[in-house]
C-alpha cells in the first residue's frame, strides 16, 4: 500500500510545483525554495513526520523533505544544547542530498561533457 | 542620402558579391538544409568549448564568402560583426583569424541588419572597397549564458524559441554582380514592458512594427513595394502580434508576403516551440535561402527586418523589462551593375 | 515633459500587452500537471522501491533509509544528466522531475558539467551551486527560524 501512497503523494507534490510554474509563473528556483520552506514549516507544526509514515518515499523524495530534515536537525540539537543548538544542529540529520549532489557533480564533471 | 530621420537611401547601390552560410546538426534536419554551404555534425566542432565552436563557424562562414567571391581577406577593408556571448569575444577571436580591421557591434538577433546597414552606408559613401558583414550564434553557448546549463531539466513554455547554431556572412562591394542594397532604416528601442525572457518574440514584435512603419513612411512607399517583408526571429507569437500591430496602423500587407526567418528555418516536427531565434537565424535564412530565391528571380525586392531583444541575465534578475530593436535593410535584384 | 511621454507609453504598453496575450500560445496547464503527477509519482515510487531494498538487504530502518535512497536517486540523476537525456525528460515532465530530489541533483550536476570548460576550481567549483543555491540557503534559514520559534515557544509555553 505504501507504494501506492508514495506514488500519489509524490505526484501531488509535483502537481503543486507545476501549478507554481504554470499558473503563478514562478521560476524553478523560486518554486523549489518555496517548497523547501513549506517543508520546514510543516515540520515546525509536526505534520511532516506523520506524512512520511503514511507515504514513505512520496514524502521523503520531494524537495520538501529537505526542509523537514533541516528543522529536525535544528530541533534535535536544541533539545540537547538549548537555543544555540538551533544554529549548530541544522545539518546534523541531513547531508545526504547535498553531499551526494556535490560528489556526483564533481564526478559528473570529470566524466561527462555537455551534449548541447 | 538621409531620408526623414533614420532612413538611408543608397544611390550607389552596394552589391552583395557572395555569402557564406554554415549550420549545425539541428539545422541539418531543418526546413532549409540546402541553404547551407556546410553543415556540421555536432555542437563542438572538435573545439574545447561551445564558444570556440561559435568562433569557428563565423570564421568558416567568412571564408566561404571570400572564396566564393574570389576575394582575399587582405583586400577586405572592414569586418563588421557581433554575437550574443558576453563582450562578443567569439566574434573578436574570429576577427583575429580573419585579420580584417574590425568593427564589433552588439544588437543581439538584429546584428545582421545593423551590420548590413553600416556596411552599405560605408560602401555607398566611398568609405570602403569591400566589407565582410555577418554574425553567428550557438544554441548551447546562448543557453548556458542566458538561461540554464544545457543538461538542465527545466521545462520551457510554448512561447520559448530555439537559438540557431550557425553563422552567415556576406561580402559586400561597390560594384559587381549580385543583389544590391538599396536602403536601410535604423530602429529605435521599443519596450512595451514585457519581462518574460521566454517570450522574446512577443517582446520584439512592437519594435519590428515600429521600424517597418518608419521605413515605409520615410521612403514614402507602401508595403506592396516589396515582394516580401522578412522579419528576423519573431516566431509564431511575435509574427502574429506584429501583423496585428501593422494592421492597426493601416498598413496593407498581404499575409503571404510577410514571413519570418524563425518560422522558416526549422521543420514542423522539430521541438523548437515558437520558432528559431539568435543572430544567426536571420543571417543564415536570408543569405542562404531568401537571397537564393531572389537571385533565381522569384522576388525583385525584399525588406529584411531583423529584430533583437537587448536584455541580459543581469537585467532580468534586476526585474527590468526587455528593450527591443529592429533594423531594416532593403535588398533588390541586381541589374547590370558595373 | 518626460512624465507625459511615460504616461503615453504606459498606455501603449498596456494596449500592446493585451494584443500580445491574444496571440500567446498558452501553457497547457492541465496536461502539464498530469505529466508532472505521473512522472513525479513514478520517481517517488522508484524511491520507495529503493528504500525497501535498503531496509531489506542492508541495516537500515524506515527512518534511516531516506538518506541512502536520496543518494541513490542522485546517482541515477547523474547518469541521466551525463548521458544527455535528463533534459528531455525534464521538458516533458516539468515539476515531475524538478520537485523530487532528482531536480536538485540535476541542477547541481548539470551546472558542474557545463562549466568544465572554465576549469575545475573557477568553473566547476564556483558555478556548481548556482541553481541549487537558493534551496540550500533558504532551506537552512527557514529551518533556523522555525527551529528558533519552536524552541522559544516550547521553552516558555511549557508544551
Amino acid at each position: 500500500m505504501i507504494f501506492l501512497w508514495a506514488f500519489i503523494v509524490g505526484g501531488l507534490f509535483c502537481v503543486i510545483g507545476q501549478i507554481m510554474f504554470d499558473v503563478f509563473k514562478l521560476t524553478p528556483a523560486h518554486t523549489l525554495t518555496t517548497l523547501v520552506i513549506i517543508g520546514a514549516l510543516l515540520d515546525g507544526f509536526g505534520l511532516y513526520e506523520p506524512l512520511i509514515d503514511f507515504a514513505g518515499a512520496g514524502a521523503t523524495v520531494p524537495i520538501t523533505s529537505f526542509g523537514n530534515s533541516l528543522v529536525h536537525g535544528a530541533m534535535e540539537e536544541a533539545g540537547q544544547h538549548g537555543l544555540i543548538g538551533v544554529l549548530t544542529g541544522i545539518f546534523e540529520v541531513t547531508s545526504a542530498g547535498i553531499s551526494a549532489a556535490i560528489i556526483f557533480g564533481v564526478i559528473g564533471a570529470l566524466v561527462f561533457k555537455p551534449k548541447g | 542620402m538621409l531620408y526623414g530621420r533614420q532612413t538611408w537611401l543608397f544611390e550607389n547601390k552596394p552589391v552583395i558579391l557572395s555569402t557564406g552560410v554554415v549550420g549545425g546538426p539541428f539545422e541539418k534536419d531543418g526546413n532549409i538544409p540546402d541553404a547551407f554551404d556546410f553543415l556540421y555534425d555536432d555542437m563542438w566542432l572538435k573545439q574545447a568549448s561551445f564558444e570556440k565552436a561559435q568562433t569557428m563557424m563565423l570564421e568558416d562562414a567568412g571564408k566561404y564568402a571570400l572564396t566564393k567571391a574570389g576575394i582575399k581577406k587582405d583586400q577586405v577593408n572592414f569586418f563588421i560583426s557581433g554575437d550574443l556571448t558576453n563582450q562578443i569575444t567569439p566574434t573578436s577571436f574570429a576577427a583575429k583569424t580573419l585579420e580584417i580591421p574590425y568593427i564589433g557591434i552588439f544588437s543581439a538577433c538584429a546584428t545582421v541588419t545593423e551590420s548590413l546597414a553600416m556596411a552599405a552606408f560605408y560602401l555607398n559613401s566611398q568609405g570602403a572597397e569591400y566589407i565582410l558583414s555577418g554574425t553567428a550564434s550557438h544554441n548551447a553557448a546562448a543557453e548556458r549564458q542566458f538561461r540554464f546549463p544545457t543538461e538542465y531539466g527545466g521545462q520551457k513554455p510554448p512561447t520559448a524559441q530555439w537559438t540557431v547554431t550557425g553563422a552567415g556572412c556576406a561580402l559586400l562591394g561597390k560594384e559587381g554582380s549580385g543583389p544590391v542594397i538599396t536602403s536601410a532604416t535604423i530602429g529605435k528601442i521599443v519596450d512595451m514592458g514585457i519581462t518574460d525572457p521566454f517570450n522574446m518574440g512577443g517582446a520584439m514584435a512592437p519594435a519590428a512594427a515600429d521600424t517597418i512603419l518608419t521605413h515605409l513612411k520615410e521612403r514614402e512607399i507602401s508595403a506592396d513595394y516589396y515582394d516580401l517583408i522578412i522579419t528576423g526571429d519573431l516566431g509564431k507569437i511575435g509574427h502574429q502580434a506584429s501583423f496585428e500591430l501593422l494592421q492597426e496602423a493601416n498598413i496593407q500587407i498581404d499575409e503571404n508576403r510577410y514571413v519570418d526567418c524563425g518560422m522558416t528555418i526549422y521543420a514542423e516536427d522539430q521541438p523548437v516551440l515558437a520558432g528559431g531565434s539568435g543572430p544567426a537565424c536571420a543571417a543564415v535564412t536570408t543569405y542562404g535561402h531568401f537571397l537564393k530565391r531572389l537571385e533565381k528571380g522569384e522576388f525583385k525586392r525584399i525588406l529584411l527586418v531583423a529584430t533583437g531583444a537587448l536584455h541580459s541575465p543581469l537585467s532580468m534578475n534586476q526585474k527590468d523589462s526587455i528593450p527591443c530593436i529592429a533594423h531594416a535593410v532593403s535588398i533588390e535584384a541586381g541589374g547590370d551593375n558595373s | 515633459m518626460a512624465d507625459k511621454s511615460k504616461q503615453g507609453s504606459n498606455q501603449d504598453a498596456q494596449n500592446y500587452q493585451s494584443i500580445q496575450q491574444k496571440h500567446e500560445i498558452k501553457r497547457p496547464v492541465f496536461f502539464n500537471c498530469l505529466k508532472a503527477f505521473v512522472v513525479g509519482g513514478l520517481i517517488c515510487l522508484i524511491g520507495q522501491l529503493i528504500s525497501t531494498f535498503y531496509i531489506r538487504f542492508f541495516d537500515f530502518t524506515e527512518q534511516t533509509a531516506g538518506n541512502p535512497t536520496v543518494a541513490t536517486l542522485i546517482f541515477l540523476t547523474m547518469l541521466c544528466t551525463g548521458f544527455g537525456f535528463y533534459d528531455r525528460i525534464g521538458q516533458f515532465a516539468g515539476a515531475g522531475t524538478a520537485v523530487p530530489v532528482t531536480g536538485f541533483g540535476n541542477a547541481v550536476i548539470s551546472s558542474a558539467i557545463e562549466h568544465k570548460t572554465e576549469g575545475y576550481i573557477l568553473g566547476v567549483g564556483t558555478n556548481m551551486l548556482k541553481l541549487a543555491g537558493p534551496v540550500i540557503v533558504y532551506g537552512v534559514f527557514s529551518a533556523f527560524v522555525v527551529g528558533l520559534v519552536k524552541t522559544i515557544i516550547t521553552h516558555w509555553g511549557g508544551f
